[in-house]
């Protein structure tokens, strides 16, 4: 029985990793279905990192917007970080950023350091209006329709691809 | 044209090294002579064929072949000709190239030096490592081919990426592959031995000197990947806990339990299986750590490029390496009992616990870095941060140090814990004392840094009593030990400061502005303009002095590079034996010239580097131990006799 044991355990270790890896793999796609699309914005009163005011998901009706979820902790979103500059500075959309979980200061030198590409910034440090987004973590992007009606999601960061082939046609389709 | 070459030759080199994976050992399981010794001759053509391929890549670089896609991808006509040349290996392509080119140099190294092993015996090591590399050259011509045209060719590339245009940067990758690809000659002598079914000590000192050299070559990596984060990032930090830097760490602290193990193996005949096992998992975590890199898996500020392809060929190549040793050291492990009893005060216990000190600290690191991913496969996302990782391994690390002096005093076979434990006893009081000094002297430490600091002053002092009580006791093996052990000791004491005594002060000045950090005084002398090679930079000035006595003019930079359209931020730092004064430009605030500075006083960060390379010193020590010389010459004897004997 020991023997056994010592020699199947470290194979059984390895398939069950090599399995994680495969399944990983084949279902790290970025469009995980969100329940949230056609459902609204869930409520919100955030204030925002720069402008000194408190902003409520009432204050972005009338014009489509996105709502791009990041923190300075977060190597991905600076990753995506030139794209989503490169999508605020078109003049696309409106690009709206969701400082999560993070230290104004730190959220303040990366921004900094980086640029920064958002139109208003809201602090959620406490993650209350991550959680009702059902945001599994840091970058995503929500589309946002002048109703306040959740379009579409992208979990993970922004690429020249997704941005378009799911988000151009969709923004396209908003606009008046 | 060149190009071309370069391509042919590639294909030459799959060729040559299939051939090296099946002849060989075809010869061995027929017990035929003539092709077992075809074994060597073939590893040095593949060398031969792989460098020159690689050097057809460098050169596509040097002459600015634009019409090569990986060239003008990370190259432009500004780049300086050293940076042309590093480029090379500055993404995927390359990068993967120069593995096989490392991974073909150990081949030939092995077929060279390996003159105390017998034919059998070399024949199948060489086709195991063949197998390695026909899977990674495969790797390179089918899914990150550098030598692909691009038709017309641009007339300017687009530029290296500035965090790579640096000297870290040039001898990082290199090393770190040197340790990778090193561990493979352990893995390949373990999968030999499972085929053969047998295992002696003679294969494992002759294994034992390949993997002290790769893992002294991983040490050395990853100080400098550390070091050129702490230089080149601009924020000060040493380590991440990145699933990049994770990678490079989990082979270091598997290959630290080889090592351990491998000295009572190769001695007695106890812990075989657990030997071959470790060197399996020491190189598995080498190609997983590839696979976490180069798939995408997970986003790390290195990978920059990720493609699912590669990901299923680097998790195929995985599963065949990895799974196939596993299978069979599945069904060979029970014929390599060991026969030796091992006595329970003795080096050897204390060797063995050693070893599974690490493992369990391995896969710890392991557990963190792919907990985001198995959340993932239950549709969750998470992200596991350095607060993990620091406080596992802190944890872990305790019982390491608390041990490491008993087992470099126990003597081997049998000794009396008692007698050991009185021997270091006043160590113990001394590394007492000198904590206690050090907390005064510093004004107060946190629980962290005082434990690591008297892990540091225990083992020290323990070492350097160890040395001095036992001069007769002065090889190679002894100082290697002791080098690398006193390196713990310098290690964890410059990291116990530099983590819980650092200052750090975000201040904005104007031109003329003093201010004091930590006693010092920081005068800003303003911004200017300046023009380097293919970049432009804002270049700070600023004066720094201690009681109106100045000692010394540091210069940040913030570059910006117009090619990539990307800033950088350079910082300066004056490197001192306690300590790093070390100043970054945030932005410019305002017109008038004031600026957001950042000011930093890391203590004794360099000790910690410094610690690091005498452990890397240690093991190369070891590498001239007159006992295992003298061992390995009988071993020569041996196999030259025996030859005789069959002519």
């Amino acid at each position: 029985m020991k023997k056994a044991l010592i020699a199947l355990l470290p194979l059984s270790i390895f398939a069950a990793l090599i399995g994680l890896l495969y399944v990983n793999l084949s279902t790290h796609s970025e469009d995980l279905p969100s329940p949230l699309i056609g459902k609204p914005v869930p409520p919100f009163k955030h204030p925002t990192l720069y402008s000194n005011q408190v902003l409520t998901e009432q204050d972005f009706r009338g014009q489509p917007w996105l709502l791009n979820v990041f923190g300075s902790w977060c190597p991905s979103c600076q990753y995506e970080h030139p794209l989503v500059t490169a999508l605020a500075q078109s003049g696309t959309i409106k690009v709206v950023g969701l400082n999560w979980k993070d230290e104004a200061v730190d959220a303040d030198r990366w921004l900094r350091k980086w640029g920064n590409p958002y139109h208003e910034i809201l602090v959620d440090y406490e993650g209350d209006t991550a959680i009702n987004l059902g945001v599994y973590g840091a970058p995503e992007t929500f589309l946002i329709d002048a109703q306040g009606i959740i379009v579409h999601k992208i979990t993970g960061v922004l690429t020249e691809e997704n941005i378009r082939e799911q988000l151009m046609p969709r923004i396209e389709q908003l606009r008046p | 044209m060149l190009a071309n070459t370069g391509q042919f030759l590639l294909v030459l080199a799959l060729c040559t090294s299939a051939v090296l994976m099946v002849l060989p050992m075809v010869g061995y399981f027929k017990n035929n002579e003539q092709l077992m010794k075809t074994g060597r001759p073939l590893s040095y053509l593949l060398f031969v064929l792989v460098l020159t391929t690689f050097v057809i890549l460098v050169s596509l670089f040097v002459m600015q072949d634009f019409s090569v896609t990986y060239v003008w991808q990370h190259s432009s006509l500004e780049l300086p000709l050293r940076y042309r040349i590093t480029a090379t290996w500055g993404a995927h392509e390359g990068s993967v190239l120069m593995w096989v080119t490392v991974q073909a140099l150990w081949i030939a190294a092995v077929a060279r030096y390996s003159r105390s092993l017998s034919l059998s015996q070399v024949s199948r090591v060489l086709s195991v490592l063949g197998i390695i590399a026909t899977g990674f050259l495969a790797f390179v011509l089918f899914a990150s081919n550098p030598f692909e045209i691009t038709n017309p060719a641009p007339l300017d590339g687009r530029d290296l990426n500035p965090l790579l245009q640096d000297f870290g940067m040039i001898i990082h990758p290199p090393l770190l592959y040197f340790g990778y690809v090193g561990l493979s000659v352990a893995f390949a002598l373990a999968v030999a031995a499972l085929i053969g079914g047998q295992i002696d000590e003679k294969w494992i000192r002759w294994s034992r000197r390949w993997t002290n050299l790769a893992w002294a070559f991983l040490t050395v990596g990853i100080i400098l990947g550390s070091w050129w984060a702490y230089y080149e990032l601009g924020w000060g930090g040493w380590w991440f806990w990145d699933p990049v830097e994770n990678a490079s760490f989990l082979p270091w602290l598997a290959g630290t339990a080889l090592i351990h193990v491998q000295a009572v193996s190769e001695r007695k005949n106890a812990f075989r299986g657990w030997t071959v096992l470790l060197a399996i998992i020491a190189f598995s975590l080498c190609v997983l750590g590839t696979f976490l890199v180069r798939s995408g898996s997970i986003t790390s500020v290195h990978s920059f490029a990720a493609d699912p392809f590669r990901g299923v060929f680097i998790l195929v190549l995985l599963g065949i390496y990895a799974g196939g040793a596993l299978t069979l050291y599945a069904l060979r492990v029970n014929q390599l009992r060991s026969r030796d009893a091992i006595n329970l005060e003795s080096r050897e216990t204390m060797l063995l616990a050693n070893s599974l000190i690490f493992i369990t600290s391995t896969f710890t690191i392991l557990l963190g870095t792919l907990f985001p991913m198995i959340f993932e496969a239950m549709g969750k996302k998470i992200s596991v941060g350095s607060p993990y990782f620091g406080l596992m391994f802190f944890l872990l690390m305790i019982p390491m140090a608390v041990l490491l002096p008993l087992g470099a005093q126990l003597k081997w076979h049998k000794d009396k814990m008692g007698a050991a434990i009185k021997a270091l006893l006043p160590h113990f009081f001394i590394a007492t004392a000198l904590t206690v000094g050090a907390y005064f002297l510093f004004d107060g430490l946190n629980l962290r840094a005082t434990a690591g600091i008297f892990g540091g002053f225990w083992i020290a002092s323990s070492s350097v009593g160890q040395i001095l009580k036992f001069p007769g006791r002065m090889n190679a093996g002894f100082v290697g030990m002791s080098v690398a052990h006193l390196g713990v000791a310098v290690f964890l004491f410059g990291m116990s400061m530099t983590e819980h005594k650092d200052v750090e002060k975000d201040i904005l000045l104007k031109p003329g502005q003093t201010t004091q950090v930590a006693g010092y005084d920081f005068t800003f002398n303003g911004v200017s303009q300046v023009k380097i090679e293919n970049y432009q930079a804002q270049q700070g000035s600023i004066q720094v002095s201690q009681n109106g006595r100045p000692i010394v003019e540091l210069n940040p930079q913030k570059r910006f590079y117009p090619k990539q359209q990307q800033p950088m931020t350079e910082a300066d730092i004056y490197p001192g034996f306690t300590k790093d004064i070390y100043v970054s430009l945030g932005e410019a605030v305002n017109d008038q010239g004031d600026w957001a500075v950042r000011i930093y006083i890391k203590p004794f960060i360099r000790w910690m580097w410094f610690g690091g390379l005498m452990m890397m010193a240690g093991a190369v020590i070891a590498l001239f131990s007159k006992r295992s010389q003298r061992l390995e010459q009988q071993q020569v004897d041996q196999v030259m006799q025996e030859r005789l004997k069959l002519s």
